[in-house]
Order: C-alpha cells, then sequence, then structure tokens
C-alpha cells in the first residue's frame, strides 16, 4: 500500500506522492533536479555549502514528523515533494462549483489559469533565496544565520513543491515552465523574476527581516488562499507549505523585536530618553526607531502592491472558478459564492479618498489584503510592547494604504504615510522622513559586520528568548566551514 | 482546595500568532483573539500534535494549577504567569509526566532527595509524555546484549531503533515500556519505566535509536519481556518522563554520580554526553559504581577505556572473595578530601541512582563529611536541591 504519511526515500526526490510508482514524472524531475542543484551551487557561497547546519528537516507529513533537527550541509538537504494528507471526501470550498468533489485532476477550463497562479508562486520562491544570498557574510550571529539559511531550504522545498505540480499535471507545457523557474533570475536585466518586489536585492539583515515579516506574510496570504482550492492537490501541497511558511514569519517577527530591543537596552543604558537623538542612539551601534520605522514605510507598502489591483477581474475568475478562496475560507458563514455581496474598497474620486461598496466578488485581493493588514499589524502592536516595556515614549505604526503605492488606485499619486494627499514639493520635502534615505542604509550597512562565535550576537542585535529546538544560548547552530 | 491539574499554556510573548498549532489541534482546543492565542483546559488531551509545529517554542509550556486558568485569562495575558508553589507533594505539583501513573512513580523514585526535585539551571528543555499508552510509539529492537557474567545477575544492554518516529530525549529521562497481554481484569498492563542509558543524540550518533540498561527480576513481568526481547522484535513504548534528573549543560559542571546496578543507565548517558561534545576538556566527572562483582558490573569493560580526566572511577564491590565487604557510601567515605572539595563547589551536581535504600548509607556518608567541614549536610542538601543540584532517582 502506499504510505502517505510517510516520507519515502527509495527515489533520489524524497516524497509522500509515491514517485517510485510514477514512473513518467519521476523521470521528469530527475532531469529537472541538475538543473537545480547547479542553481543551488552556485548561488550561495561556497564556505557556507561545506558548512554543517543545524536545520530541520520533515520525515513525514503528520505533526510529530515534520520537524526533525539535526546538522546537514545544504546542498545535501533533502529536498523532497511532500503534500498534507488528503481530506477524505473534500470539497470544493467556493465559487460556481462549491459543494462539488474537489478536483484530482486539473479541470481542462481552468487549465491556463492554473497554471498561471502555479507559475508565479514556484517565481517567487527561488527569487527571495536569490536576493538574499549574500546575508551569511554579515551574518549577526550563528542562530541568524541558521534561521537564513532554514528559510533558504525551505523557499528551495517550494519550488520544488510547485514544479512538481507542473510536471504532474501540465505536461509539456508544464516542464517547459518548470525550466523557465530555474531560467528567470532575481534583479536580471534579460530575465528578470515576475513580481518588482523580488528584483530588489536584500541588503541588510534589518530588510530581512523586514521582508520575511512583510513580504512572506503575503506569501503566507497566497499560500492560505491557495489552500482553499478546489484543485486538490494544489490545496494539500499549501497547506503543508504554510507549516513551514510559519517559520519564516518568526524569524521575521523576532528579528525586528531583537533589533527593537537592543535599541531599547542601550537607550535606557545610558540614560538617552529621546527616541530622535538619532546621532547620539546611532554611536552606540544599534539602529533608532524612527529609521526602524521607515524600513517598516518601504517593507509594508511594497508588500500591499503585491495584492495587485483593488477590484479585479482575475482575481474573481479564479475565486468563482473554485481555484484560488479566500483567507480562512471555511470558516466564513456566507454562501461562499458572493452572488450578492458587496466589500468596501478604497477609491479615488475627483482627488479624493473614498471608500465605495463593490461586488464583493471583484473585491477579492482587497479582502485578502486586508486580512493582510490586520494579521500584520498583531505583530507591530507586540513590537510595542516591547518600546513600551523599556519606558521609551515611541510608538510604531502601519502607513495608510495609500503611501507609497505603485499599483492599485493610489498609484500615480503623492500620500504622506497618514493617508493625506499631499503635493509633490510637500512630498518630496518629507519623504526622507518617511523612507529609508541613503544615509540610513549607509549606517545600516556599516553595522552589518559577521559574528561567528556560538553563543554571540552582533551590537545592534539582542540575543532569542528561546533557542531553536530548545537549544542552550551558545549552541553551535552552524559548524563553519572555514578552509 | 481541589487536586491540582496540569495545564498546557502558551507564551504570549514567545508567540508570533502564526496559528500553526490551531490548524494542527485534532481536538479544536486551541483559540485565538486579536491578542492571544490559548489552549481550553477542557478540552485539551495532552496529544503532542501541536508541539512539534510551532515554529517559535512558545507552546511547549506547563503550570500544575489549582484551578486551570480559563480562556478569558489567557486571552487577556501579556505575559505567561509563573508556577505558583502548590506545595511539595512532588507527584501532584510537578511536571516529569502528564499522565498521573508515572508522575507517582517519577516522585516516589526522587523521594530520597529531601524535597522537591528542581532541574540544573543550565539544563536543555526536555520533552515529556511524547506518546502515551493509548497512543504510543513503536520501537524496534536493534540489539540485546549482556553486560554480566553473573547468572544470578542478568543485566541486559537493549538498543531500540525509533526509525522514522521523532523520539527526542535528555540523558536522564526515562521511558515507559508497554508489556504485551493484558492484566487479570483484561486491561492492558500500565508502562513500565526504564532509565535511558544514550544521549541525546542517540546510541549511535545521529541515528534515531536509544538504549537501555535492564535486569531480569524474578517473576518480573516487563523485565522479562524486555530481557528476552530478539532484534527486530516491536515494542511499544511511552514517554519520554522525566524534567529534573537530567544533567548540567555547563560544560564546567562538575558531576558526582553515585550508582549500584542498573543505576548505572543515566550515569552512562551523561559520560557519553560529555565525551561527544566537550570531552576532557570539561569541569569533570567523579563517579562511585557499586556492584557485588567486576562480573556483574554493567558496562565494566567499556568503563574501564573511559579516560580518567573525563571520569574518575572508583568501582566498589561487596562480594570479592578475600576482600571485605565494600559499599559505595565506604569508598566516599574513603575520598573523603575529594569528595569535601566536590561538596563545597557551587559548581557541583550530585546524582543518585539505584536500588532503593542506597541513598541513606550516601546520606550518612556526606554528613560525616559535611560535618568535618563544619557544614549542616541537610542545609547544605536542600540548599543544593533548590539549585537543581542535588538528585535521586531509587526504585
Amino acid at each position: 500500500m502506499l504510505d502517505l504519511i510517510n516520507v519515502s526515500y527509495d527515489t533520489q526526490i524524497p516524497n509522500n506522492v509515491g514517485l517510485s510508482s510514477d514512473k513518467r514524472v519521476l523521470k521528469a524531475l530527475e532531469k529537472w533536479h541538475p538543473g537545480y542543484i547547479n542553481w543551488w551551487n552556485d548561488l550561495i557561497p561556497d564556505n557556507f555549502q561545506q558548512s554543517l547546519v543545524y536545520l530541520r528537516t520533515a520525515v513525514s507529513v503528520d505533526p510529530k514528523g515534520w520537524a526533525k533537527f539535526d546538522y546537514v550541509k545544504m546542498p545535501e538537504y533533502r529536498w523532497g515533494v511532500l503534500l498534507a494528507p488528503e481530506v477524505e471526501d473534500r470539497r470544493i470550498p467556493c465559487g460556481e462549483h462549491a459543494g462539488e468533489p474537489a478536483w484530482q485532476e486539473v479541470p481542462g477550463e481552468y487549465r491556463n489559469l492554473l497554471k498561471r497562479l502555479i507559475v508565479i508562486q514556484g517565481d517567487t520562491e527561488p527569487a527571495s533565496v536569490e536576493q538574499q544570498r549574500f546575508l551569511a557574510l554579515s551574518a549577526p550571529s550563528l542562530y541568524d544565520m541558521r534561521n537564513l539559511f532554514q528559510v533558504n531550504v525551505e523557499e528551495g522545498r517550494h519550488l520544488w513543491a510547485m514544479v512538481y505540480l507542473l510536471h504532474k499535471y501540465f505536461g509539456r507545457d508544464g516542464r517547459e515552465e518548470a525550466d523557465d523557474l530555474l531560467r528567470r533570475s532575481s534583479g536580471s536585466e534579460e530575465a528578470p523574476r515576475m513580481l518588482g518586489a523580488f528584483n530588489e536585492e536584500t541588503p541588510d539583515w534589518l530588510s530581512f527581516f523586514m521582508f520575511t515579516y512583510f513580504t512572506d506574510r503575503d506569501g503566507k496570504m497566497q499560500l492560505e488562499s491557495l489552500a482553499q482550492s478546489g484543485f486538490d492537490p494544489l490545496s494539500r501541497t499549501c497547506r503543508f507549505m504554510l507549516t513551514e511558511e510559519a517559520h519564516h514569519m518568526f524569524v521575521g517577527e523576532t528579528g525586528v523585536g531583537r533589533t527593537i530591543q537592543k535599541t531599547c537596552e542601550v537607550m535606557n543604558e545610558h540614560g538617552i530618553e529621546d527616541p530622535y537623538d538619532i546621532d547620539k542612539i546611532r554611536s552606540y551601534g544599534v539602529i533608532d526607531l524612527p529609521t526602524i520605522q521607515k524600513k517598516l514605510n518601504l517593507h509594508y507598502t511594497l508588500s500591499l502592491d503585491l495584492f495587485g489591483q483593488e477590484v479585479s477581474t482575475n482575481a474573481a475568475n479564479a475565486f468563482n472558478a473554485g481555484i484560488k478562496g479566500r483567507y480562512q475560507e471555511h470558516r466564513l458563514d456566507d454562501d461562499h459564492m458572493l452572488k450578492n455581496d458587496t466589500y468596501t474598497v478604497w477609491d479615488l474620486e475627483d482627488g479624493k479618498v473614498v471608500r465605495k461598496d463593490v461586488p464583493a466578488l471583484t473585491a477579492i485581493n482587497m479582502r485578502l489584503r486586508d486580512d493582510y493588514t490586520r494579521d500584520a499589524s498583531g505583530g507591530v502592536g507586540r513590537w510595542n510592547k516591547i518600546i513600551e516595556k523599556a519606558g521609551i515614549q515611541f510608538e510604531l505604526k502601519l502607513p495608510h494604504e495609500s503611501f507609497h503605492r505603485q499599483i492599485g488606485v493610489f498609484s500615480g499619486h503623492n500620500f504622506n504615510p497618514d493617508g493625506v494627499l499631499v503635493s509633490g514639493a510637500e512630498y518630496d520635502e518629507g519623504v526622507k522622513n518617511w523612507l529609508p534615505t541613503h544615509a540610513d542604509g549607509d549606517y545600516i550597512q556599516s553595522l552589518m559586520k559577521p559574528v561567528y562565535e556560538p553563543g554571540q550576537y552582533a551590537s545592534w542585535i539582542a540575543a532569542p528568548k528561546v533557542g531553536i529546538d530548545n537549544k542552550p544560548g551558545d549552541f553551535e547552530y552552524v559548524k563553519l566551514h572555514m578552509a | 482546595m481541589n487536586k491540582p491539574v496540569k495545564q498546557h499554556l502558551i507564551d504570549p510573548e514567545i508567540c508570533i500568532r502564526c496559528y500553526t498549532c490551531e490548524m494542527t489541534c485534532p481536538l479544536g482546543a486551541i483559540h485565538h483573539d486579536d491578542n492571544n492565542v490559548v489552549v481550553d483546559a477542557e478540552a485539551c488531551d495532552f496529544c503532542m500534535d501541536c508541539i512539534p509545529v510551532c515554529p517559535t517554542g512558545s507552546i511547549d509550556e506547563w503550570r500544575v494549577v489549582a484551578t486551570p486558568y480559563s480562556m478569558d485569562d489567557q486571552f487577556s495575558w501579556d505575559e505567561l504567569p509563573g508556577q505558583d508553589d502548590l506545595g511539595l507533594d512532588e507527584a501532584a505539583t510537578s511536571v516529569e509526566a502528564l499522565d498521573d501513573a508515572m508522575a507517582a512513580l517519577l516522585a516516589d523514585a526522587h523521594k530520597g532527595a529531601g524535597g522537591k526535585a528542581r532541574a540544573p539551571a543550565t539544563a536543555a528543555k526536555p520533552s515529556v509524555n511524547m506518546y502515551n499508552l493509548g497512543k504510543p510509539a513503536i520501537a524496534r529492537v536493534q540489539g540485546n546484549y549482556s553486560l554480566t557474567d553473573d547468572p544470578g545477575h542478568d543485566v541486559r544492554h537493549i538498543i531500540l531503533d525509533l526509525g522514522a518516529t521523532p523520539f527526542p530525549v535528555l540523558e536522564g529521562q526515562s521511558i515507559g515500556i508497554i508489556p504485551p497481554g493484558a492484566d487479570e481484569n483484561g486491561n492492558p498492563h500500565l508502562p513500565r519505566l526504564y532509565s535511558i542509558s544514550s544521549p541525546r543524540d542517540g546510541e549511535r550518533p545521529n541515528f534515531n535509536n536509544l538504549s537501555l540498561t535492564v535486569k531480569r527480576e524474578e517473576n518480573g513481568l516487563c523485565s522479562n519481556y524486555v530481557c528476552d526481547l530478539k532484534p527486530g522484535d516491536e515494542v511499544r513504548i511511552t514517554g519520554p518522563f522525566g524534567a529534573t534528573f537530567l544533567m548540567p549543560d555547563d560544560p564546567q559542571a562538575r558531576l558526582l554520580m553515585i550508582c549500584t546496578g542498573t543505576g548505572s543507565a543515566p550515569m552512562r548517558a551523561f559520560t557519553m554526553r560529555r565525551q561527544r561534545t566537550v570531552g576532557g576538556k570539561s569541569g569533570g566527572m567523579t563517579m562511585f559504581f557499586g556492584a557485588r562483582a567486576p562480573e556483574s558490573l554493567p558496562y565494566f569493560g567499556p568503563l574501564k577505556k573511559v579516560p580518567q580526566d573525563l571520569l574518575d572511577q572508583h568501582l566498589v564491590y561487596s562480594r570479592l572473595e578475600g576482600e571485605p565487604k565494600e559499599y559505595v557510601q565506604d569508598r566516599i567515605v574513603q575520598e573523603q578530601d575529594k569528595v569535601a572539595d566536590l561538596l563545597l563547589d557551587p559548581k557541583t551536581h550530585i546524582y543518585i541512582c539505584g536500588l532503593r535504600g542506597m541513598e541513606d548509607g550516601v546520606d550518612r556518608a556526606f554528613a560525616s563529611i559535611a560535618e568535618s567541614l563544619g557544614e549542616q549536610w541537610v542545609a547544605l542538601r536542600d540548599v543544593m536541591r533548590e539549585e537543581g543540584r542535588y538528585h535521586v532517582e531509587t526504585y
């Protein structure tokens, strides 16, 4: 009998989908595999490839088996194809087919739509590894380096997950798309990644933490809505990916939190009460809170753009087809078809920002973005608790959704972070206080000195409260290869 | 007052609200509001499915409470409350095991320490109760070796392979073994506790296996079952159990280990852990190990190969022909300078493990040494125990 819980290692590719008895797909994946390994090996600096990293690997997809920790060299990490267990008699949760049995094969009429969604999702996974490729050289600790590599190998596995779907269900087209996922490259002139935010380099660790907090959270929301798909293999794939995505959220939230923590500690230690006494705060080698706010503004607004247009027929089609649901669709109490519902979206009328009711079906993107904002604001509240506990008068805030937007109704207009429309001159004057400047970037860059001693941390970041896998503070999370 | 109960909680300062636990919980016992993710004490059955999926470690929190915190209590928290002091009854007020029968067995084994056991300050955080009688883990016997050359004293080294089943253990913890069959009332037998004798990374490093040290007891239902196991046999196990009889992670800590018979199991695990990590660069370990004769001393051969700078050994025999009977407490008194130095050092951690009653003789030996230093032993012992530096497990 096919064992669908435990991971089988009887092929080169660990999996719980019975690959060894699916010769066609196995062959296609084995052909794709060397290209993937080359991509990985060319990407990450060699001494890190040779280092032993304390990573978690899934040995099964049931709760007790998916987090087994061990030292492994990254190129030997068992990237695999893992799907959450099949739910018996699962039904299509939304759209015009709601209530019908979930599809186990691709429905012909939605083939292109589905393929496109899978390719876009797949394209972001290797892109983020490319964006982060040099960060280990300036890791603030071995603990953080390990977390970076864990994120990287799991993004790699998520690429595998999407490539499996392309190979298994989309024939020749799918194989070509899978090859293109390795051909495109973040920041490339000829073949850039598909989404704008994934072509920017991640220049420093605060950017990395902000990226994992804000941009990976967009990924999480997209996975949440694909996990609701009526196409069952996609749903099962995304459900398992979500358990891994949680770790990326963790790295972002605690990374920013530890940065704030250290700044507050240093301010108190030196009796600095004014959070805007930036030069003095920076003289102690920590990142001042106003600069952290600017980084937050940047990454939050870039991530909002990833949700697309507020009113979108593509999103409506995907929902209506049952290909993509809403966030936690199964917990929503409505007809799951949105026949007569409306949803409130932002719009601009005669240069004024207004709230407007539109058919809910067309506002799927906006709704997901609102869910995202709610989810993202939770962590900001917890960061503020750190500041409050330290007795410092400062509050981090998510900027208004209209600020600094390139996509959607607000793009092309100058809004300040409070959502007030301002003149070009006012915007140019204000922006240095709203978004990180080159000087801010240079300062942060000057702090990015690697710390490779177990249990030691760079000047600008506090140690974590709890180790990974309950390990003690001085645990050697990465055994560096120093040849 | 109600009987105290164990309650599963989530640390709101560590949790990132990813809700992975909530999605994983098979009972729907985990809920969230805009502030916190919380566990419904009435619904949670300690199945532990949520523990490995948590990316932060915030979910592995346990409190013993007179009245469980309600969900509303938990929703309102900014930080996790500490453990209230509910008294000294260890079985009722500590989290060595979540099921009451196992907790009672461990509390009974720890009685000889004279008060409630505490873990060393630098010990790694143990996982407890991942598997229970209703949902045991299945291990496969990899080996069963005789450790003694004495027909009246058959001690076995049993190696269990966990395969792909996660079973995280620390040195000093125990597992339960469920003997097959049923009792006279037709109920399945309760698990019997055995100390793990291998270190956390496995009997063989990075193989998911562990070893036990088991003595065949006349008419012993479980010990005969275990001692007769053959390679390939499947065994149902529970645990891991134990949250205080653990070794400090501080490599400079000095370990004083006193054992008899199969009480050597945790000492072997401690020694191998040090051997694999810091070796001779540690604060050192001193062992007093009592047996009837070399033929009945488990691990006699391997012990001789452990270097002195790692483990200072005192093997003590009570039935050597032509020699007077000697017990561990006799040798401790004989080595009183060495022991006195250890007793006064705040880096020293003491472990006593073996047959019930051995702690009395050891206690008297310590008392006389402490007295010669002008110290009151009971007071000194209580301080050490409160600091997690004095541990007794006898049965």
